[in-house]
């Protein structure tokens, strides 16, 4: 159902590297996963609309009002690498 | 520790509360108590515990009067180690609190520690922990049910008085099953969810796990309402009352053949079947009602989650937060490739992979379109089925629970023990769990379900039940 050149496909999708001898067995896992989730393909959905929140709601923006944002110096105190005024990432380059 | 502490430590939330206002229980020290406690701990249920009590406790004139509250480890407490379960997020220290959080503080509440779960929430027996699994308090060889574990384990061995969880597709109503307590899911909406570690936005709900339904009523009335900060919160119609209910003369109870006879142990049937006997003396009648593609939603849930989890977790790049890994050659997409492969757990790689694969082109309308109208469909189930009964009763987990390493090995036997509790997460309506009785000498749980923001209604119900049997909820406090 889903062999080991889609799962390295999804993988480099997902940032995520497998051990090459990683890749079947997961190939394995997620086809059996995906055979079960294959049996809703037995039901008749013409016309069913998808449900993307269960209790509608409508109007939820809030007051436009400005409040105070963590300080930069806060945002920015969890974070592995960075610098006075952003954080720091490798080149995009390199 | 004092005969008195541990007298009052075997009382519910809402006894210790009311006699720390009589003055009859001192809030420091039950909460050094709770603190020393879980500090000694050996489930392994928290993963952080807090190093003294806060130099002030709120006081008796507050709602909570200082009762601490532990917290599952996926709500972000400001400057205390919010890790989710997870390698990824090991030390992370929040620069904000959760809203229900802050609200359960705002009310008067402390808290001595957060507690263990399956990373990122994904898990049904707590043994996806980066932390390492909990142990069930009821007999240590087996898991507490998960994804909020940490929080059964520890209130079920008398470590919390009542714990704040996070419910997806039932893990809050499993672990409270499993470790003989009251766990409810509201409906979605009811609670804010800003400051819960995402897993999937639109199946998350908080909730609490106590050892009483009146608990379990108390901590949501304080957690619920509507906030700014989350666009799907919508609060509660009604405010929640203490349920006192203990007579369920004309309640019409419906059952649903496809989550209550294939697949669930005997010894489970056998207590869920004594229970609706108990229902039945207390006046209310008990039918079959049917929720025709309920045997989809499992389908529907393990495409809706992954998929939903995959964009949510894609945050976690080593950028902003958490533990960060560089690639040898140098490369920001191999910093966050090594980052993300090596800090994540085996499941939320196959959860990530699972739901990348669902979005993925070409493959949506298939998988996620479809998964979204089947989820249409368990809408309609419910709603046909409440037009002919008040409550559905299910057992809320089909065993009671199970040896540690036990279902590990396979993945979709674990999803397949979630098929009672996800139905009900799909169509965002509350449900309860309540421990109704032993097989085996485990507890069983027995799961109350009702229309969107019929919270009242199913704590009345299971208040009553509650009641009539008599279920000891302090059995594995030592």
């Amino acid at each position: 159902m889903i062999d080991a050149k889609q799962v390295l496909h999804v993988a480099r999708l997902a940032r995520l590297e497998l051990a090459p001898e990683d890749v079947q067995p997961m190939a394995d896992e997620l086809s059996s996963i995906l055979g079960h989730i294959e049996k809703m393909s037995s039901l008749d959905l013409d016309g069913v609309e998808p449900t993307t929140h269960v209790v509608p709601v409508e109007g939820v923006l809030r007051p436009d009002v400005a409040e105070p944002p963590l300080t930069r110096e806060v945002a920015l105190s969890q974070a592995p690498k960075h610098t006075e005024t952003g954080f720091l990432v490798p080149s995009p380059q390199a | 520790m004092s005969d008195a502490l541990i007298d009052a430590i075997k009382t519910t939330a809402t006894e210790q509360i009311a006699a720390i206002k009589a003055g009859t229980l001192d809030a420091r020290e039950l909460f050094e108590a709770y603190r020393s406690r879980a500090a000694a701990d050996t489930t392994n249920a928290f993963t952080y515990v807090a190093p003294e009590a806060p130099a002030e406790l709120p006081g008796r004139d507050t709602p909570l009067a200082g009762l601490p509250v532990a917290i599952k480890d996926l709500f972000c407490t400001e400057g205390v180690p919010s890790q989710a379960g997870s390698r990824l997020l090991e030390g992370y220290l929040p620069p904000y609190t959760a809203t229900s959080v802050q609200k359960l503080l705002d009310a008067g509440s402390t808290s001595h520690g957060k507690t263990n779960q399956d990373e990122f929430a994904m898990g049904s027996s707590n043994e996806n922990s980066a932390f390492g699994p909990t142990l069930n308090p009821w007999d240590p060889t087996r898991v507490p049910g998960g994804s909020s574990g940490g929080s059964a384990a520890a209130v079920a061995a008398g470590h919390a008085p009542w714990a704040m969880g996070t419910d997806t597709g039932g893990s809050i109503r499993q672990p409270a099953a499993f470790c003989g307590l009251v766990g409810l899911k509201p409906t979605y909406g009811s609670i804010s969810r800003f400051g819960m570690i995402a897993f999937a936005s639109s199946l998350d709900q908080a909730g609490p796990i106590t050892r009483s339904v009146a608990d379990a009523a108390l901590m949501l009335s304080f957690m619920e309402g509507k906030d700014d900060r989350d666009m799907t919160s919508i609060g509660l119609r009604e405010p929640i009352e203490t349920p006192t209910r203990t007579d369920l003369t004309g309640l019409r109870i419906g059952v649903p053949e496809e989550l209550s006879g294939e697949g669930i142990d005997p010894g489970v049937r056998a207590s869920f079947e004594a229970a609706l006997e108990e229902a039945k003396a207390l006046g209310a009648t008990v039918t079959q009602v049917h929720l025709p593609n309920a045997p989809h939603a499992l389908s529907a849930y393990y495409v809706l989650a992954p998929a939903e989890a995959s964009s949510n977790l894609s945050r976690f790049d080593g950028v902003r937060y958490g533990n960060r890994l560089e690639a040898e050659d140098g490369s920001l997409i191999g910093m966050y490739t090594r980052t993300r492969t090596e800090n994540f757990g085996a499941e939320v790689k196959r959860r990530i992979m699972l739901g990348t694969y669902a979005l993925s082109a070409g493959f949506y309308d298939a998988s996620y379109g479809r998964a979204q109208r089947v989820r249409t469909k368990i809408v309609e189930d419910f709603a046909a089925a409440f037009a002919e009964v008040d409550v559905i009763a299910t057992p809320t987990a089909p065993t009671v629970a199970y040896k540690l390493g036990e279902k590990s090995s396979d993945p979709l036997e674990m999803y397949l023990g979630d098929f009672c509790t996800v139905p009900m997460s799909l169509a965002g309506i509350p449900a309860i769990s309540i421990p109704s009785g032993l097989s085996e000498g485990l507890p069983v749980g027995l799961q109350l379900a009702g229309p969107a923001f019929s919270e009242n209604l199913i704590l009345g119900v299971a208040h009553a039940l509650e009641q009539k049997l008599g279920f000891d909820t302090a059995g594995a406090i030592r």
